[in-house]
């Protein structure tokens, strides 16, 4: 393969857009340089964001934990758009059906888990005094 | 037919257009661009199947790691009067080992459009760096890992130190790989050049790298940030 054959190839399959690839949106927002400068610069201010959050009072103390979860969450919408260059264009889709499914699964996992585990005491026998003097 | 069959990179793609499923589009392939995204218009290219299989496997490995992350949130309270995430985690280093991820996905990027200049001193130069961000972020992992072992505070602890060491120490294995992989990549580079197969391993390498740095993005938000707050 030479350098030539490369580029024929990178360049005329107009028909699907690998994960990642660039060439897409290279006169987009996202492309080229100015995209991943654009987004590390987002990533840098929401992960500020996350500790100023986390570690001042500026937020109201209950809602931290969701205020966290949601500046997560756009920090790595930042990362899939700026840095793996998914996108909504038709030569995109097949790449964000596999990530759709794939969040569905990570959802189901993880909130599954968290959903049975927090109420499998209610299906427990009642605790002694005793017993429940031992809980951590 | 012969208008665009010298698109593309071989044989391949022109036979399958003359394939089953082109049956009844008129088979002479003014179609093709407008077939985006639809399935249609024969095989893509290896550069766009790789990657995709690649995506698939990432994808597969957010799963596995989903299943760490359900097992840390169900134990994290879970200390058996041992240390709590509060007593352990500092923050400064977190927040340090975080820089050093996010710049190293921004160095690999540029390592990404350097490659795809051709420019090999470029290309090198940014693969250095992101390695050695990498090897700074592993340094300060290890460096965490064993200050809290010296503690009293290892694995064997509580439920809850199990699960914080096999989803942190997941991540940097993971991690630890891929600087092998970017080592092994960079001599490969080096010696036979911007061959095709390792511009497809380059760019199967820029998505590991990043979607590590979007599972960290979990880990700092979920392990530390919750861990330590009050």
């Amino acid at each position: 393969m030479t350098d030539i054959d490369t580029r024929t190839e990178e360049q005329f399959d107009h028909r699907d857009s690998a994960p990642g690839e660039e060439r897409i949106t290279e006169h987009e927002l996202a492309g080229g340089l100015s995209g991943y400068l654009l987004g590390y610069g987002l990533a840098i201010l929401l992960t500020i964001a996350s500790f100023l959050a986390a570690q001042t009072d500026l937020i109201y103390q209950p809602a931290v934990i969701s205020a966290l979860v949601v500046l997560a969450i756009a920090q790595m919408g930042v990362h899939l758009v700026f840095f793996l260059h998914l996108t909504t264009g038709p030569d995109n889709t097949n790449n964000l059906l596999a990530l759709a499914f794939g969040v569905l699964i990570v959802a189901l996992v993880v909130l599954g888990s968290v959903w049975i585990m927090a109420h499998l005491d209610l299906n427990m026998a009642p605790m002694s005094a005793r017993q429940a003097g031992m809980m951590p | 037919m012969s208008d665009h069959a010298g698109a593309f990179s071989g044989g391949i793609a022109g036979r399958a257009r003359r394939g089953p499923d082109r049956a009844g589009r008129g088979g002479h392939g003014h179609d093709l661009l407008s077939a985006t995204g639809h399935g249609q218009g024969g095989p893509a290219s290896k550069f766009v199947t790789v990657a995709y299989g690649f995506w698939i496997f990432l994808l597969s490995d957010i799963i596995i790691f989903s299943a760490f992350f359900a097992a840390y949130a169900v134990l994290s309270k879970a200390t058996a009067g041992g240390p709590t995430g509060k007593d352990l985690f500092e923050l400064t280093r977190v927040a340090v080992q975080t820089g050093l991820l996010l710049t190293s996905s921004f160095t690999g990027g540029l390592a990404t459009l350097a490659a795809h200049r051709r420019s090999m001193a470029a290309t090198q130069s940014w693969l250095l760096v992101t390695g050695l961000l990498g090897v700074a972020f592993l340094f300060l992992e290890v460096q965490e890992f064993a200050a809290m072992v010296g503690e009293q505070a290892g694995p064997s602890r509580s439920a809850f130190l199990s699960a914080f060491f096999a989803l942190v120490g997941c991540h940097g294995t993971h991690v630890g790989l891929g600087l092998l992989w970017l080592g092994t990549m960079m001599a490969q580079l080096w010696v036979k050049g911007f061959r095709a197969d390792f511009l497809r391993r380059l760019h199967c390498f820029g998505l590991f790298w990043h979607a590590l740095d979007i599972i960290w993005v979990a880990i700092f938000t979920l392990v530390y940030l919750l861990g330590a707050s009050p």
